[in-house]
């Protein structure tokens, strides 16, 4: 695996400054339903030139990095602790060479001491298979976004959301509404229907893995994903929150077990500058194909 | 697109309105969390920094130094603003800033303010980082580097025809309170109502 430290960087370089190709195209879809003239448009076309310059320069899309979240898909065997090693002192590189931004602050000192490593940072999720592919997928996830995220226990009795889909979409769209333009939309929804506290937002985070355009095997749920986006943009806040037609370029929802007392909908919003890359890596860690 | 350049004059602050598009050229000083809660709670501004007239940039720009030394901005958007919320209106009286610059608009403190001193918020597009460094001709100075960490301390940049929209004005407006208030009521239309 001795090209592993350089295929990491690169994965962190081109989730930061190359948007993925499926949000790229909503992206320029979104940009045709819109009125032109509106500010709403406007935005859009800056967001549009924005995607083209950073890939250009290679620079990242958008200042703030993100969160750093590593998605390994690993063969039995894979030495992980090996793996998180590597994988820290890429982070560390890829800030040096500006690929991140120095963006990971000790929580009591308030120091940020320009690695990007620390407790908890970067964030790595490992899962074993039984095939002989390594993946790794990377997102990082900018702190707007993630502000806006919310979690709901329902019954929720004032937004008289029941636990039923209806209740789910209730306050899957109160979320939306919250939001407005400050998780910097357009938009994409990942949303977790069960879970605990915690899980619920690890799922809703994995739907981010998914493309824009697939479609859920689970016909309730990608009904209601359908019906989400369809509302969303049904109700003007549009780009930046500037008002227009589009409020959201995608809600994706997995469904997972709960104990019968908790009823959570963990809704995660992520930005139009939507950074997910991930690559199948060879048995020296060489990038072998790109995953998006 | 109105053109403006600072220091901006009330009576220029005070003819934009909601809506009207802006290129700004001039000066801007970035600040966010660290810096409004430090200038809420009494600190002073560094020496040679004025805000009379000028212009604040919710951002943390993604700054690196160059071959020569020279420090050069890669990426720099705005940040979310509403968490300066609770400390920007007392910036604005205190400092006589006549512009803030971010993303996701502010709350009632912060329109009142821009009402009573004469100052507009200017919504710049959230994430679009390359655009917005490519406006950055210079920078000339950086305060608190290490009190704050780069992300956090004030850069002061030279910035040619930033674009952005003016959201909150010095009327009393803002279109994020409108578009909220029009959003809330068309969702209200999709969902059946709640029985009490």
């Amino acid at each position: 695996m001795h090209s592993l430290l350089e295929s990491l960087i690169e994965i962190i370089r081109r989730t930061s400054a190359e948007i993925p190709d499926d949000v790229h195209q909503a992206i320029l879809k979104s940009l045709e339903n819109e009125k032109k003239g509106t500010i709403a448009a406007s935005a859009l076309n800056i967001i549009e030139r924005n995607i083209e310059l950073a890939k250009r320069k290679s620079q990242p899309i958008c200042q703030d990095t993100g969160s750093v979240l590593f998605y390994v898909d690993a063969p039995i065997g894979l030495d992980q602790v090996a793996f998180e090693e590597t994988a820290r002192e890429a982070v560390k590189q890829a800030t040096k060479k500006g690929y991140l931004r120095q963006n990971s602050v000790d929580s009591l000192t308030g120091k940020n001491d320009g690695t990007n490593c620390g407790p908890g940072a970067p964030t790595l999720h490992f899962h074993q298979h039984r095939g002989s592919e390594l993946r790794v997928r990377l997102v990082l996830k900018g702190g707007g976004c993630e502000n806006v995220g919310a979690q709901y226990s329902l019954p929720d009795e004032g937004l008289g959301a029941n636990r039923d889909l209806d209740g789910c979409r209730r306050v899957i769209l109160d979320a939306v509404l919250q939001a407005q333009g400050k998780g910097c939309g357009p938009g994409i929804l990942g949303v977790c229907i069960g879970g605990d506290r915690a899980t619920g937002f690890e799922w809703s985070k994995t739907q981010f893995l998914r493309r824009l355009e697939d479609v859920n095997p689970v016909p309730e749920l990608a009904a209601l994903e359908q019906e989400i986006v369809k509302t969303a943009n049904d109700l003007g806040i549009g780009p930046m929150g500037f008002g227009g037609s589009t409020t959201l370029l995608g809600c994706k929802i997995c469904a997972v077990n709960r104990v019968p007392a908790s009823y959570f909908v963990s809704v995660s919003y992520m930005c139009w500058a939507y950074r997910r890359q991930g690559a199948t890596l060879d048995a020296d860690g060489r990038i072998a194909g790109w995953l998006y | 697109m109105t053109l403006l350049s600072t220091p901006i004059t009330e009576e220029t602050i005070r003819s934009l309105r909601v809506g009207d598009e802006v290129a700004l050229t001039g000066i801007v000083f970035t600040g966010r969390d660290a810096i409004h809660k430090y200038l809420h709670e009494g600190g002073a501004l560094p020496p040679g920094v004025s805000l009379k007239g000028g212009v604040i940039y919710h951002c943390g720009p993604v700054v690196i130094k160059d071959a020569s030394g020279a420090w050069k901005v890669v990426a720099a958007g705005p940040t979310t603003s509403t968490r300066e919320e609770p400390y920007q209106w007392q910036i604005i009286r205190d400092h006589g800033v006549r512009g803030v610059i971010g993303k996701g608009g502010m709350g009632p403190k912060t329109q009142q303010a821009c009402k009573e001193y004469g100052c507009v918020y200017l919504h710049a597009v959230g994430g679009a980082a390359q655009v917005l460094a490519e406006c950055v001709q210079k920078v000339r100075d950086v305060y608190f580097l290490e009190k704050f960490g780069s992300p956090e301390a004030i850069w002061e940049l030279e910035v040619v025809k930033f674009p952005a929209v003016v959201t909150i004005d010095a009327h009393g407006r803002s279109l994020h309170e409108e578009v909220f208030k029009a959003s809330a009521s068309a969702l209200s239309r999709h969902v059946q109502p709640v029985a009490h």
